[in-house]
C-alpha cells in the first residue's frame, strides 16, 4: 500500500491513539503525590517515536524491557508491569 | 475464509466461543496446558487438568464438529515450586500416547528464574527423550526480551531438538526476528490490550515474510478475543492481501506446522 493509503486506513486510529496519550500525560499530571519508576520509563519509550528509522515498535518495546541477561533468583510475584524498574 | 486457532484456551471459554468459531471458518482448534489464574494445590490437580485436555474437551469441541488437540506441561508460573514441578513432569508420559496429545507445551519462563529455566530445561529433555515438538511460551510485557534469549539459549542448546519442530510463541517486534534466526517458528498473539493487535501482526508478516510465523488469539479467562484469527484477516483484506496469501497465514502455516505430528489430520 502507498503512504497515502496508509494514512486513509490508519490515520484516524492514530490520531485518535495520539490525544488519548496526551490526556493520559495530562491527567497523572494533575494527580497528587509522586509518580513511580512507570512514568519515568513511559516517557523514555516516548522518544523513540522521533526516531528516523521505521523501527520504532520494536525500539518502544526494547525501551520498556528489562535489558539484564542473568536470570533472577526468586520471582518478585507472578504478574508484569509493562515497564522494567531498575 | 479458513483457519485453524493453534492456541487457544478453551476450557476457559464458552459453547457460545464454539459456535461462533466454527461459524467464522474455524477447521480445528490446539490447546496448550496453562496457568488456570490459581496455583493448582498439588499434582492431582494437573492430572484432572491433563484428563479434561486430552479427554473431556476433544468430546464438547465435537459437538460443534471442531477437531480439539492439545499441548501438555506445568506453565511456567508454577514452576517456581520444584517439587511440584518435578511431580507434574512425572506424569506427563502417561498421557503423551493419547491420541489428540501434540507435543510439550506451553513451556518456558514468567518471570525469568532460575527454577523457571531448571524446569524448561527438564521439559526440552522430556521432549527430546520422547520426541515431541515443543510449544513455548514467552514472558510478558518487559520480561518478553530477556526471557526470550534464555529460551532460545535452552533450546539450541540442545542439539536432539530439531529447530522446525519448536514454535516460540507471542512473539512481537523486539523478539521476532531472533526467534526466525534460530530456524525455529513463531507466533504471534493478537490481543486487545498486549502483544500483537491485527494491524502490527500484519506489518510484521510484511517485514519478516509469513514463511515460518502463525497468528493466535491464546483466548483464555482474561481479556482476550476467541475471533481474533478471523478478524485479522478481515484487516489483511483491508490492507490489499489477497485471499490465498492470508489463507497461507491463517489455514496454511498452523497446518504445515503441526503436521509434522502424524495425529494432527482434520
Amino acid at each position: 500500500m502507498t503512504r497515502n493509503e496508509l494514512l486513509d486506513l490508519y490515520f484516524m486510529d492514530a490520531r485518535a491513539k495520539l490525544i488519548d496519550l496526551a490526556a493520559f500525560l495530562d491527567r497523572v499530571d494533575r494527580g497528587p503525590g509522586e509518580a513511580d519508576f512507570r512514568l519515568a520509563a513511559f516517557r523514555k519509550a516516548l522518544k523513540e517515536l522521533a526516531g528516523e528509522k521505521p523501527t520504532r515498535a520494536r525500539d518502544v518495546l526494547a525501551s520498556l524491557s528489562d535489558p539484564t541477561t542473568e536470570p533472577a533468583e526468586k520471582a518478585p510475584g507472578k504478574g508484569a508491569i509493562g515497564a522494567w524498574k531498575q | 475464509m479458513r483457519y485453524i486457532e493453534p492456541h487457544g484456551h478453551m476450557v476457559s471459554r464458552t459453547t457460545d466461543d464454539y459456535q461462533a468459531m466454527v461459524t467464522s471458518g474455524c477447521k480445528a482448534v490446539c490447546e496448550p496446558a496453562f496457568w488456570a489464574g490459581f496455583d493448582r494445590s498439588g499434582v492431582q490437580g494437573f492430572y484432572d487438568y491433563f484428563c479434561q485436555l486430552t479427554d473431556y474437551e476433544p468430546k464438547r469441541a465435537a459437538k460443534f464438529g471442531l477437531p480439539h488437540f492439545c499441548w501438555l506441561c506445568i506453565n511456567p508460573k508454577e514452576s517456581e515450586d520444584l517439587k511440584l514441578a518435578e511431580e507434574v513432569l512425572s506424569i506427563i508420559p502417561d498421557f503423551l500416547s493419547r491420541p489428540s496429545v501434540l507435543g510439550i507445551g506451553e513451556i518456558g519462563l514468567n518471570k525469568n528464574t532460575r527454577n523457571e529455566l531448571k524446569i524448561l530445561e527438564r521439559h526440552v529433555e522430556l521432549a527430546a527423550k520422547h520426541e515431541q515438538m515443543i510449544l513455548v511460551h514467552t514472558p510478558h510485557l518487559e520480561d518478553k526480551l530477556k526471557g526470550t534469549r534464555l529460551i532460545l539459549d535452552v533450546i539450541k542448546s540442545d542439539k536432539r531438538i530439531s529447530p522446525g519442530r519448536v514454535i516460540i510463541d507471542h512473539v512481537e517486534e523486539h523478539t521476532v526476528e531472533m526467534v526466525l534466526d534460530t530456524g525455529m517458528w513463531a507466533g504471534m498473539t493478537l490481543y486487545p490490550e498486549s502483544k500483537c493487535t491485527p494491524a502490527r501482526a500484519i506489518d510484521i508478516l510484511e517485514t519478516y515474510g509469513a514463511e515460518r510465523i502463525w497468528m493466535n488469539s491464546a483466548c483464555d479467562w482474561g481479556i482476550s478475543v476467541p475471533l481474533a484469527v478471523p478478524r485479522t484477516v478481515l484487516e489483511m483484506r483491508k490492507r490489499g492481501w489477497t485471499e490465498e496469501r492470508a489463507d497461507v497465514v491463517a489455514f496454511g502455516n498452523p497446518m504445515r506446522f503441526m503436521s509434522q505430528n502424524p495425529r494432527f489430520r482434520i
